[in-house]
């Protein structure tokens, strides 16, 4: 229990985030798009300020809680190098990520997020079982 | 595109409600992540309540969309009306999945974790806006500001 209600507890404080931003700025939060337009200084304002507040998420949680979130990379280097440059052209290729297709596209019952989602899990779920079989 | 104070306000706490529910869930842990794909081996499946306690409460937030004319700050609303399932949906989410299990890490923890300063969760960032770049400057014929979905 002791991850199962923190998990949940956090969840739906994500779907409260995507629900404050749709309905207020008319938006998707959705942190690919959001970090991607970024970078094209697109809307360059409100995605600063989403991102700022993104980055103030773990220090709230020291502030709640008096401890950092725990982070465990068991990655190797030239695995994260190549993950993050995989995540970043692979959510801008299809047009989102865990939070866009994942959060708001289900929650809209978007048939291209649902193929996402089921798409982006059995690649993920593949690479996981890859990696164990050779031990990396 | 200049935006209000109130969307700018809005823009911040919904990062930091985000920042914090992903802290408090585990995501921003890659080992827990990889733990929860690895479904043939030591799967930790406690991962799947994150993405149905978001989905449950923003499918509240769906249905008050679906009943209002526009958003508080907005003349309307900006979702995509893509209704195709195309090939780049499809394999860039497989390349983007491939990506999340090698390294355990999604945009949304990548980002937060960035105010935490650890060597490896930043240099996946960089990483991660350099494979943006290359497909939205190289690949893709026209920058449009469609949003996700």
């Amino acid at each position: 229990m002791d991850r199962y209600l923190p998990a949940l507890m956090g969840g739906m404080l994500i779907g409260l985030s995507a629900t404050m931003f749709l309905l207020f700025n008319g938006r998707v939060a959705g942190i690919s798009g959001i970090v991607g337009r970024l970078a094209l200084g697109l809307n360059t304002g409100l995605n600063t300020a989403f991102v700022v507040g993104l980055m103030a998420g773990p220090l709230l949680f020291h502030g709640l809680f008096g401890r950092w979130p725990v982070v465990t990379v068991t990655s190797s280097w030239p695995l994260i190098i190549c993950a993050g440059f995989l995540v970043g052209f692979g959510t801008r290729m299809g047009s989102g990520c865990t939070s866009g297709h994942g959060v708001l596209g289900l929650a809209r019952f978007s048939r291209r997020s649902v193929a996402a989602v089921v798409t982006f899990l059995a690649t993920g779920i593949a690479a996981v079982t890859i990696l164990r079989i050779v031990g990396l | 595109m200049k935006h209000s104070y109130a969307q700018l306000a809005v823009a911040l706490v919904s990062g930091s409600v985000f920042g914090l529910g992903l802290s408090l869930s585990g995501m921003l842990n890659p080992q827990r992540v990889q733990g929860f794909l690895d479904v043939f081996g030591a799967w930790d499946p406690s991962l799947a309540f994150v993405l149905g306690g978001a989905v449950a409460v923003a499918a509240l937030g769906v249905r008050i969309m679906r009943i209002s004319s526009h958003p508080a700050f907005e003349p309307s609303y900006h979702i995509s009306t893509k209704k195709r399932i195309d090939a780049p949906l499809i394999l860039g989410s497989a390349i983007f999945g491939v990506g999340w299990g090698l390294g355990g890490l999604c945009p949304g923890p990548a980002v937060a974790l960035l105010s935490m300063g650890l060597i490896k969760p930043t240099a996946f960032v960089i990483s991660m806006v350099v494979g943006m770049q290359v497909h939205d400057r190289l690949l893709r014929a026209q920058t449009d500001t469609a949003t996700a979905n």
